[in-house]
């Protein structure tokens, strides 16, 4: 059952990624990336952490992607519009980044194969409200709030932004 | 790429763009015509700032009939609109020179077809003024009652459609239950129900019958309750209010210059009302108010509509009190209709009503007029050039509609699509009397 | 697991299925009654007793109905929104206690679930506004996408508030900790924030801005036709049912009936039971009726007055009503 789930979950996130980036029509792009966060829920799931995964729906899907195509429908592009995809000087260079970023996730991945990882009895508890809140508001405190004082600098940032578009 | 091969490709994009397999050329000019109207017309690079052309109507839920508006958006703010009109245009100004005066009176009923009996008094009195016909004194209050019952039908139209492009659809359906009394009463006046035809040149078509009397007596007592109610729902509806405040703005001079008449005139503060200004049949024997506002925006067109209500139940009052026995019509057979009993059962009745019915009045030759009334929309005039014969020889309609038109153009830029609704719904047009 | 111990969910599943589409169908029949008696009008009253019939007429009306869909549309996501409309609603249903341990997954973090299904339902209105390629329905769905973001997150603190009420983000135990009192009697501004955020999240009157018919004909679904528009329908009169069940649940004790614990432990359990769903769907039927009575009354917002009252009236509220709740929950 576990197994099953984490591969249809896996094998929708993998389809959703490649999605995002190979579907010509941005709208195409934004919804595959709501199949890729939909998985990862699933995923989530399948790993006891319900909180994580529900927050994940109602953050990226909820509420990030719709702003992602409230953005893309206001632009009303027209097919001729979009971009094709061609290879130019920057094509070999894309290509070999992409390569070392494959052969480096591989090689972690590879790493980890052997290692054997202690079943947690506690497992079922840490996706809860609880323990997550214990977690950062206790061990992580100070990670999380200097999270807390970027993201309202990044806001204040945007805020700042649009102001000067209207004025 | 400079500005001007932007904006040139831009503008054919959007001919293209449009669906309109109709009149290609015609939504070609007006497309032209959007994209010229203000000389600046800036394309930033920003891709958030793409513009939509949007058509709204000719059929559209809350254009009133066929009223186009094709409107520039920037996301839900209008930034130039151009007004189309002529979708219900039926010529009725070149047909009355085929019609005897009395001939055309039908073809009024269909200029504002919410206020019938007003367009049938404009021309009655228009041709009186012409033609120098003394009207009885009974059949001049019986006409300002009519007007007036008139007046509350169009605006109890206006009140409902504008309440229910605002979104609050029961409204709708309240004030037609009002208007229903009123067509039963003009249908006990004039036997008809919207097209009533019911004036005749030099008086009136029938007297009123005692159970038409009592019929209005009931729904002026009972109409002010209606209307508190109304009031009670809206005056204090946040919603409501901040939809119409400071909306639509028109100053008094703007307001002179583009001709408006009626509510939309006084809701900006002049307080012109043909009927204290140049007072025709009773208006002046009768006390009323006229009442006026300077805001100028869509609240103060509502806030004067609704009084005017109530200022036409107390003229309906008054005229009831005061309402003189006598004659209907005049009674020279060669300036009215004689009556039907005598066309019935005397030779003279028959030959005057085949006289009349065939050469109608004869003004004398040259003669022009201008007469004008205050209409629910405005102030209705007929122009009338007289070449001799019992046809006009050019007779031109100075419409309410048509004039208050031309502010929306000016409101609606600046305005929200939200917005678009409620303004045409506080200009209160008619198309059928716009296009003629 | 074994599908034995899956059997009486599925009949649960069923059953709230069931009772979810009948009610749907319902409120479509009871909305234009009441708006009928509120209008001096009489309704549909021609097909059955009373017109009973009358949503089962409708539904095959639109099932024998031509489904068009606009030569320029994008085919796919055009069939696929109304879809995702209807599943949206009907997901709701999930963690929603019809009764003591009536409840077809009491997970543990069941409101949160709500929230994230909610959430999802301005996917079928964006998507169907954008995939007619008409500018009326892109402007309603645009409308839609900006209106339920912002409400959503007022709509995220007054649950929350509730959520520190009753110290669990299971529904049953939110249920269960309204047992003394009703959250709406402690939680008052909660309870008018959740409404009024409810009412834009279901899009309705006067929050219907998305399919405003007077200004974008029928917004979002003006080029939907048949059963695909019938799908809309549908999704928005059981978001409405849904909404009013929420609402029950989170501040008018759920399941609990009033008054309950004076004769409750007297009656057989089927008895109890049966008087909790009554008392469930009691309090949602009136809800549905407090839906249809504002919405034949007022007018509708504009879109800057909308944004306004979620952003600057109702957010801040919402914050300060959490705040004065957690606060009293640590005094007292």
């Amino acid at each position: 059952m576990q197994v099953v789930l984490f591969g249809i979950c896996a094998l929708l996130a993998i389809v959703g990624a490649v999605g995002v980036i190979t579907a010509r029509n941005p709208v195409y792009s934004a919804l595959f990336l709501v199949l890729n966060f939909f998985s990862l829920a699933g995923l989530y799931l399948s790993l006891e952490a319900q909180f994580l995964a529900v927050t994940q729906v109602i953050v990226y899907a909820g509420a990030i992607v719709v702003l992602f195509l409230f953005v893309i429908m206001l632009l009303n592009l027209r097919p001729e519009d979009l971009p094709r995809f061609r290879l130019d000087r920057t094509g070999p260079l894309v290509v070999l980044l992409s390569l070392g970023l494959l052969l480096g996730v591989g090689m972690g991945i590879w790493s980890l194969l052997g290692a054997s990882f202690p079943q947690d009895p506690q497992a079922q508890a840490v996706g809860t409200v609880e323990s997550l809140g214990r977690a950062l508001f206790g061990r992580y405190l100070v990670g999380f709030e200097v999270v807390a004082v970027l993201l309202l600098v990044a806001m204040i940032g945007s805020v700042m932004l649009a102001k000067r578009r209207f004025q | 790429m400079d500005t001007l091969t932007r904006t040139r490709r831009r503008l054919e994009a959007l001919i293209e763009e449009s669906h309109l397999e109709i009149w290609r050329e015609h939504n070609r000019a007006l497309l032209r015509r959007l994209e010229s109207k203000h000389s600046s017309v800036e394309f930033i690079g920003d891709a958030l700032s793409t513009e939509m052309v949007l058509n709204i109507g000719p059929q559209h839920p809350a254009t009133h009939g066929v009223l186009r508006v094709v409107a520039r958006l920037d996301g839900e703010i209008i930034r130039s609109c151009v007004i189309d009109i002529g979708y219900l245009h039926r010529g009725i100004e070149k047909v009355a020179e085929y019609k005897t005066f009395q001939e055309f009176m039908p073809y009024t009923d269909r200029m504002d077809y919410l206020s019938p009996y007003s367009n049938n008094v404009a021309l009655c009195l228009a041709v009186e003024k012409l033609a120098q016909i003394e009207v009885p004194e009974r059949a001049q209050y019986i006409r300002t009652i009519a007007c007036e019952l008139a007046r509350l039908l169009a605006h109890l139209l206006w009140l409902g459609s504008m309440v229910m492009d605002a979104g609050a659809v029961s409204m709708f359906l309240w004030t037609f239950r009002e208007r229903e009394k009123i067509y039963d009463i003009f249908d006990l006046i004039a036997g008809a129900r919207l097209t009533v035809s019911h004036c005749r040149i030099g008086g009136v078509a029938s007297d009123l019958t005692p159970e038409a009397i009592e019929a209005i007596r009931a729904f002026i007592r009972n109409f002010p309750r209606e209307l508190r109610a109304w009031e009670k729902l809206l005056n204090k509806n946040r919603i409501w209010l901040e939809r119409n405040e400071g909306i639509g703005v028109v100053s008094a001079e703007r307001a002179l210059e583009l001709g408006l008449t009626g509510p939309n005139l006084r809701a900006s503060g002049v307080p012109y009302d043909v009927r204290t200004f140049e007072p025709y049949l009773v208006y002046d024997r009768v006390e009323f108010e006229v009442p006026v506002r300077t805001e100028g925006d869509n609240l103060a067109r509502y806030y004067v509509r609704m009084e005017e209500m109530r200022q036409s139940v107390r003229i309906i009052e008054q005229c009831l009190q005061q309402l003189p026995p006598g004659p209907i019509r005049n009674e020279n057979a060669k300036l009215s209709y004689p009556d039907k009993q005598e066309v019935y059962y005397s030779m003279e009745g028959l030959i005057h009503d085949f006289m009349y019915t065939h050469w109608g009045v004869c003004p004398p030759k040259g003669a022009e007029v201008y007469a004008a009334i205050e209409a629910p929309k405005g102030e209705l005039g007929f122009y009338i050039q007289s070449d001799g014969t019992g046809f006009p020889w050019r007779l031109k309609i100075r419409s309410p509609s048509f004039c208050n038109i031309q502010a929306l153009e000016s409101i609606l830029e600046g305005a929200m699509v939200s917005d678009v609704v409620v303004l045409i719904g506080g200009l209160d047009p008619v198309m059928g009397e716009a296009d003629k | 697991m074994a599908f034995e111990s899956l059997q009486p969910k599925l009949l649960l599943l069923a059953a709230a299925l069931l009772a979810l589409f009948t009610m749907a169908a319902y409120t479509v029949y009871f909305e234009r009654r009441i708006s009928a008696w509120i209008q001096n009008r009489i309704g549909p009253n021609r097909v059955g007793p009373f017109g009973l019939l009358q949503p089962l007429a409708d539904v095959l009306k639109l099932l024998f109905k031509e489904d068009i869909a606009p030569a320029a549309a994008d085919r796919l996501l055009h069939r696929l929104a109304p879809m995702i409309s209807v599943t949206a609603a009907v997901a709701t249903i999930g963690v929603l206690p019809f009764a003591h341990n009536l409840i077809l997954a009491d997970v543990n973090i069941g409101i949160l679930y709500i929230l994230a299904i909610t959430s999802l339902n301005v996917y079928g209105i964006t998507l169907s506004g954008w995939a007619s390629n008409s500018k009326y329905a892109l402007l309603g769905g645009l409308r839609s996408s900006a209106q339920l973001i912002s409400y959503e997150i007022a709509m995220g603190l007054a649950v929350l508030s509730v959520v520190v009420q009753s110290e669990s983000l299971m529904t049953s135990q939110i249920v269960e900790a309204q047992a003394e009192i009703w959250n709406v009697l402690r939680n008052p501004l909660g309870f008018l924030i959740f409404l009024i955020t409810a009412f834009a999240e279901t899009n309705r009157l006067p929050f219907d801005l998305p399919e405003a018919e007077q200004e974008l004909v029928a917004g979002y679904h003006t080029e939907y036709s048949s059963m695909k528009f019938g799908m809309f329908y549908v999704a928005e009169y059981m978001n409405v049912v849904l909404s009013s069940a929420v609402i029950t649940t989170l501040f008018f004790g759920g399941y609990l009936v009033p008054f309950g614990h004076l004769f409750m432990s007297d009656l057989p359990a089927w008895a109890r039971t049966g008087l909790e769903v009554l008392s469930f769907f009691g309090k949602t039927g009136f809800f549905v009726f407090v839906f249809i009575w504002v919405r034949w009354t007022i007018p509708r917002f504009k879109y800057n007055q909308l944004m306004r009252l979620g952003w600057v009236y109702l957010f801040p509220l919402a914050v300060l009503n959490l705040v004065l709740v957690a606060l009293a929950r640590m005094l007292f």
